[in-house]
């Protein structure tokens, strides 16, 4: 009887350790997003171009994450892309707020920047972003900038 | 040229006759899944020999598998400027991947070779024979408390694997390589998602628990009632669960992270 | 449980007509059996005759082809999964290696199928076993592990064991294998003496002819498949048949040959392989 109540001590220690770690791991490694996204609420942003961005790309104001990108899916009719975003709850954005992607670091990830207006209004759930500034795309970079140093005699 | 034709087809036949046998096997061993609700000590009992018993072994490779897998890391991140990202590397290898397949791989060496080899041994020497004359269903008794303690061991088994292996690479990396610790945890807390990542992680464990204790209690049933067809028995477990992990876990990565 | 007179009432286990074949080798080709109540029935063969066979099926771990097989009433693989463990439940096996649970200890085996199958507080659980284990004379070993026995122990705890719910019949298969001669003794008397004692109904297979002629009131001797006599061993000894009687004479030679057969004649056979082994 006495060897079976070690064993249960064991098996208890090991459900402990494994739950313990696991634990560990949602809290350490990953950042959770279990609490983020139920609370908070989703805005739209229409881009033209939205460049390399993907779902769960940050949202940041300031360089400070705000939330992430939910959903990316394409305007049929405008030919828009439709960035869904998730904002943490925490966090009120005036109407009037403006987004753009940018890219961390020369070749890192894409991003969406908010930069916050003046308004008294705030955004709510479901609501749009209507300043938005599309991402830059490099080789579109290179091109226009080559096209306005030729383009510089016969038109401006 | 027809002799060999024969061999080949018996041999398949051999194989989805054994598959057959195992899938019946299996329906059988469920059936006798409820009645464990009323003995949970029968599970506890294995939870020690199937779970407690591998800790070491898990433990060890874990923290040598993230101590590697931070130096190798950080050798090829640094030539990139990038070695802030050890973190994220390490943590997605480790949470999606190395996790639950290394620890299936080790499972099925140490607590699947094990059962193989324990329940050919009551088989070959009468015990299970002698508990259906005694009325007990060995299935019930043996076979299921068995197939469930290593379903349920395999996720904590592989948590605590994924854990150690970051905990290792940040031993090496922050402590030995000079890795920025908050860029360490940091830009792994941003890369890696609770659902996306860590849960399917466990989904997989637990995919992989199922699959690997089906077929060590499958082997050792199946074995021959020999020395000879234990030991066979073993070695089966071992090789298919091997092959059956790896297999499993391309079809499952390509399912949620395709 | 009653007196010995001939009735239907007074038969245990009544075998008819059993066929069965394992793969391609026939192993039974119609037996006819019928054990009484209260005996010590013995079934006797060579090795390879099925002995053990007999009993899976007498157990129901196996399917005959063909006939059938009664025990108490119950034809035996016509009832259900349920019925068949109830039935086993009255039934005691010991096997050839004892089949002891090798991580459960001596009193934990014995108390093995009545954990399993009754609710008993464990004072009572304990004095059962304790009276089980004193009936074989091993109430001092409980605490032992099944690998610390010896062979003729291991086989008086599963006997122990066999006997935990009071059955109404026990199997015995090679009971007598590989013992020394004390605890041959031992367990010869021992089969005996629970069989008269618990009112028992013993069916032992075996090929130890003297042992199991002690002890038995009727022996079946198996060869081919069938029953080819039955009788009290007295009578077997006499027996008419020269099989049977070298069978239970233990003659190096007679109708079962000393040499098994070989294709050629043994001058033939030296002489023709000249100087090449392997011919």
């Amino acid at each position: 009887m006495r060897n079976r109540r070690v064993v249960e001590i064991w098996v208890g220690l090991f459900v402990a350790l494994g739950a313990a770690a696991l634990f560990a791991l949602a809290i350490q490694v990953s950042n959770i997003p279990v609490f983020e996204s139920t609370d908070g609420y989703e805005v739209e942003l229409r881009f033209a171009n939205i460049g390399g961005l993907r779902t769960r790309a940050p949202v940041t104001v300031g360089g400070v994450r705000v939330g992430r990108v939910s959903d990316i899916r394409l305007d049929p009719d405008s030919y828009q892309a439709v960035v869904s975003a998730r904002i943490q709850s925490d966090y009120r954005l005036p109407e009037d707020t403006s987004a753009s992607i940018y890219t961390s670091g020369l070749l890192g990830e894409q991003y969406i920047a908010l930069d916050p207006g003046g308004m008294d209004m705030y955004l709510r759930d479901g609501d749009e972003i209507t300043l938005t500034q599309s991402a830059l795309v490099l080789e579109r970079l290179i091109g226009q900038f080559l096209y306005q140093m030729g383009g510089d005699n016969e038109e401006e | 040229m027809l002799n060999g034709l024969q061999r080949l087809g018996a041999t398949s036949l051999e194989v989805f006759a054994r598959l057959g046998r195992g899938f019946l096997f299996l329906l059988r061993a469920l059936a006798g899944m409820p009645a464990l609700a009323l003995r949970p000590g029968l599970v506890v009992q294995q939870l020690f020999s199937v779970g407690v018993l591998s800790l070491v072994i898990i433990v060890v490779s874990g923290l040598f598998v993230g101590m590697v897998l931070g130096l190798q890391g950080y050798t090829t991140l640094v030539n990139f400027g990038a070695d802030q990202s050890l973190g994220v590397l390490v943590a997605l290898s480790v949470v999606r991947e190395l996790g639950p397949v290394v620890t299936a791989l080790l499972f099925g060496g140490r607590a699947g070779s094990a059962l193989a080899a324990e329940i050919g041994l009551m088989k070959s020497t009468d015990q299970l024979s002698g508990m259906e004359m005694m009325a007990v269903d060995p299935m019930r008794r043996v076979i299921a408390p068995r197939l469930l303690a290593g379903f349920l061991a395999m996720p904590l088994l592989a948590a605590i694997f994924s854990f150690l292996a970051i905990f290792g690479a940040y031993l090496v990396g922050v402590g030995l390589l000079g890795v920025d610790s908050g860029a360490f945890w940091g830009q792994m807390q941003d890369a890696v998602e609770f659902r996306e990542d860590i849960l399917n992680g466990v989904i997989k464990s637990l995919a992989f628990g199922f699959v690997a204790s089906w077929i060590a209690v499958f082997e050792g049933y199946d074995a021959e009632p020999t020395s000879e067809g234990v030991s066979r028995a073993t070695t089966r477990t071992v090789v298919n669960t091997s092959l059956a992990v790896l297999g499993l876990d391309f079809v499952l990565t390509a399912l949620m992270f395709g | 449980m009653s007196a010995p007179t001939p009735t239907a009432d007074d038969v245990l286990v009544e075998i008819r007509d059993l066929h069965f074949a394992r793969g391609d080798k026939p192993i039974f080709a119609g037996v006819d059996l019928r054990i009484r109540r209260g005996e010590v029935t013995a079934i006797m063969g060579p090795s390879g005759t099925g002995k053990t066979t007999l009993l899976k099926l007498v157990g129901g771990q196996l399917q005959p082809d063909r006939g059938t097989v009664h025990v108490d009433g119950d034809n035996v693989h016509a009832l259900g999964i349920t019925g068949l463990y109830r039935l086993r439940r009255r039934m005691g096996m010991l096997f050839q290696s004892g089949a002891l649970l090798t991580d459960l200890s001596v009193f934990d085996n014995v108390a093995f199928p009545l954990r399993e199958h009754t609710d008993l507080p464990e004072p009572v659980l304990r004095d059962l076993v304790l009276l089980k284990l004193q009936a074989v004379g091993l109430r001092g070993a409980r605490d032992l592990m099944p690998a610390e026995l010896s062979g003729g122990m291991a086989r008086r705890v599963a006997l122990a064991r066999a006997i935990a719910l009071d059955p109404t019949m026990v199997m015995y298969d090679e009971p007598f294998t590989g013992q020394d001669p004390i605890s041959m003794g031992v367990l010869v008397d021992l089969i005996r003496r629970l069989n008269d004692v618990l009112g028992l109904t013993s069916i032992i297979v075996s090929h130890d002819v003297a042992e199991t002629a002690r002890i038995a009131d009727r022996i079946h001797v198996l060869s081919g498949g069938r029953i080819v006599e039955s009788g009290t061993p007295e009578a077997l000894y006499a027996s008419e048949s020269e099989w049977v009687r070298q069978f239970m004479h233990g003659l190096p030679d007679g109708p079962v040959p000393f040499h098994y057969p070989a294709k050629a004649g043994f001058a033939e056979d030296l002489l023709g392989a000249a100087g090449s082994g392997h011919a």
